[in-house]
């Protein structure tokens, strides 16, 4: 099983942050206009999307493509109204997402946390580097197993599994944040009377902070990734719960209809992102913002 | 307090020399260099690239200390941070996500006075340097001699004894840059401040300067002449230039500079000396 299989981003698990967005939509229409025109391009992928659902259903009808391998569009768009309608998807949709929250806000502070101290206690990390590598290049996945007997079913065997995916990816961050500081703020800092503390607070941690937003959505990304995975290995509710049923009862249709779901709720949660990101960044120039 | 005979400095060197420890080796920047500064002087310290010239006011500002010798700030011996003094660096060193008004109370929040009154006496300042209606933009909004502007504003604001400044105007463009130097001049006038100042310039040194410094082609630099200048104050940088007593003292100072910046780049030109130098240092 591949390890991670979904993700608003490609998952990455690189020392660098991510890069936050494509150039073209924080850079603007003013900036591109090299590029193709916009309408055009919309109208491209609109099309793409067209084409493919319609070929789908297509070859499902008339048997090029097996519906019982494949579903077909109808049939999924017939089930997420069933789902919709009874309110039954309410449920496992909230559940997934607190277990994504919780992972994210607990992996988010453990890796602010460490990452700073790490950054900041040169030998402490030296030590632990080792540790840290081991622990990282271990795939998450095989933990899944062992957070259900310590967690039990409930929602706190994901969470837990979530947080190993998110913490590493903010510790990195903030490590890599608050020793990559630039040297002369630092030095003006402290010329200008900054203690330890007060240069933690003025320059470090908002240092820090550019790099963890950037790598924000590949965060939440997998705190989603964690939760879903987690449902799918033990679950009594949540998207995760809800894919492994279908496919229990060798139900493509199901499959295919929480599939279609998530993949939703995972772009209106990166379009969220992406606000929240502008309104915190906003003192970084357009271009800087998007290149992380 | 001090001891009789260091009354009258603000800044005083004595052989102090400055080694980095590096991978390849130890690198000497400065060597056994001698300094006085009296209070209230505007000195200048010149040499060719490389001379270790913001070494010499890392060692002023505490920041780094010496290998060897002393440092004394109003005669007495300089531990840790030098407390009295503003720094203004060469490059930007503004808190990017701060406004141009918050960068300027920086110093002023840093030392706990509360926020109406620190913002206040930056908005004054701001208005001071010319910034009138930038308050809330941030640095990457501004140019770049709106930047050291901002800068200017931010290290004054403390009120310091002393103002070390390493090429503050050494990124803007010429135009800007004289403007730079006659506002910095006219808040320095009767300000009573010491300030040290750092440029590979002479015209700027020498136009600005009560004191021209010259520091030897590095690595290892010693000063190897002090000029005093004599140009009566108030100055107008922008006329000065082409007076008779200017030309006169830019190309005495300039024939000593030559040779410096000469053996620099021949150093530089020929590989083999850098390495020569190196374990020379070591």
């Amino acid at each position: 099983m591949s390890a991670l299989p979904t993700g608003p981003r490609a998952p990455e698990l690189s020392k660098t942050p991510a890069d936050a967005a494509p150039p073209s939509r924080s850079a603007g229409p003013r900036r591109r206009r090299t590029g193709p025109a916009r309408p055009a391009v919309l109208a491209a992928q609109l099309g793409l999307a067209v084409l493919f659902v319609a070929g789908w259903e297509v070859g499902s009808r008339t048997g090029i493509v097996d519906p019982f391998f494949f579903s077909s569009p109808a049939a999924v768009a017939g089930r997420i109204g069933e789902w919709l309608g009874s309110g039954e998807i309410a449920g496992h949709l909230l559940t997934t997402l607190l277990e994504a929250a919780l992972a994210l806000v607990i992996g988010g502070v453990l890796g602010l946390g460490i990452g700073f101290l790490l950054a900041r206690a040169r030998t402490l990390a030296a030590v632990l580097d080792p540790y840290i590598k081991v622990l990282n290049a271990l795939p998450r996945v095989v933990l899944a197993p062992i957070f259900l007997l310590w967690f039990g079913l409930g929602i706190w065997s994901k969470v837990a599994f979530g947080v190993t995916l998110v913490f590493f990816i903010v510790f990195f961050n903030t490590y890599q944040g608050v020793r990559e500081v630039d040297r002369v703020l630092v030095d003006n800092a402290r010329m200008l009377g900054a203690k330890e503390s007060q240069l933690i607070r003025h320059v470090l941690l908002p240092s820090a902070m550019s790099w963890i937003f950037s790598s924000l959505h590949t965060s939440v990304g997998f705190a989603i990734v964690g939760a879903v995975v987690g449902e799918y290995l033990g679950a009594s509710e949540g998207m995760g719960y809800l894919i492994a049923q279908a496919e229990g009862t060798f139900d493509t249709t199901g499959v295919f209809a929480g599939m279609a779901v998530l993949s939703v709720v995972v772009v209106v949660i990166d379009l969220l992102v992406n606000r929240v990101e502008r309104r915190l960044l906003r003192w970084q120039p357009a271009r800087e913002r998007a290149h992380g | 307090m001090a001891d009789g005979e260091d009354d009258s400095a603000a800044v005083e060197l004595r052989g102090v020399t400055m080694t980095y420890h590096g991978a390849e080796g130890d690198y000497t920047a400065v060597r056994e260099v001698d300094l006085t500064v009296a209070p209230g002087r505007f000195v200048s310290v010149v040499g060719p690239t490389g001379c270790g010239k913001s070494t010499v006011l890392n060692a002023v500002a505490g920041l780094r200390e010496p290998s060897a010798g002393q440092v004394l700030i109003g005669g007495e011996p300089l531990h840790g941070l030098n407390r009295r003094a503003g720094y203004m660096f060469q490059q930007d060193a503004l808190l990017p996500w701060k406004t141009v008004v918050q960068n300027v109370a920086f110093g002023l929040e840093l030392s706990g006075v509360d926020k109406a009154e620190r913002l206040a006496r930056a908005h004054e300042w701001v208005v001071r340097v010319g910034l009138a209606g930038f308050e809330n933009a941030y640095p990457h909004q501004l140019s770049g001699g709106m930047r050291k502007r901002t800068a200017v504003a931010q290290s004054w604001i403390g009120d310091p004894d002393i103002l070390l400044m390493d090429e503050p105007f050494g990124a803007l463009d010429v135009q800007t840059r004289q403007i730079m130097e006659n506002e910095l001049l006219t808040l320095w006038t009767d300000s009573g401040k010491t300030v040290l100042f750092v440029t590979h310039d002479l015209e700027e040194a020498v136009s600005l300067s009560d004191e021209v410094v010259l520091l030897s082609a590095g690595p290892g630099s010693r000063v190897v002449g002090r000029y005093p200048v004599d140009l009566p104050r108030p100055r107008d940088l922008l006329d000065i230039r082409t007076t008779p007593r200017f030309t006169e003292l830019y190309g005495a100072i300039w024939a000593d500079l030559r040779n410096e910046v000469m053996r620099t780049y021949e150093r530089a030109s020929h590989g083999t000396a850098g390495a020569g130098a190196v374990q020379d240092a070591g």
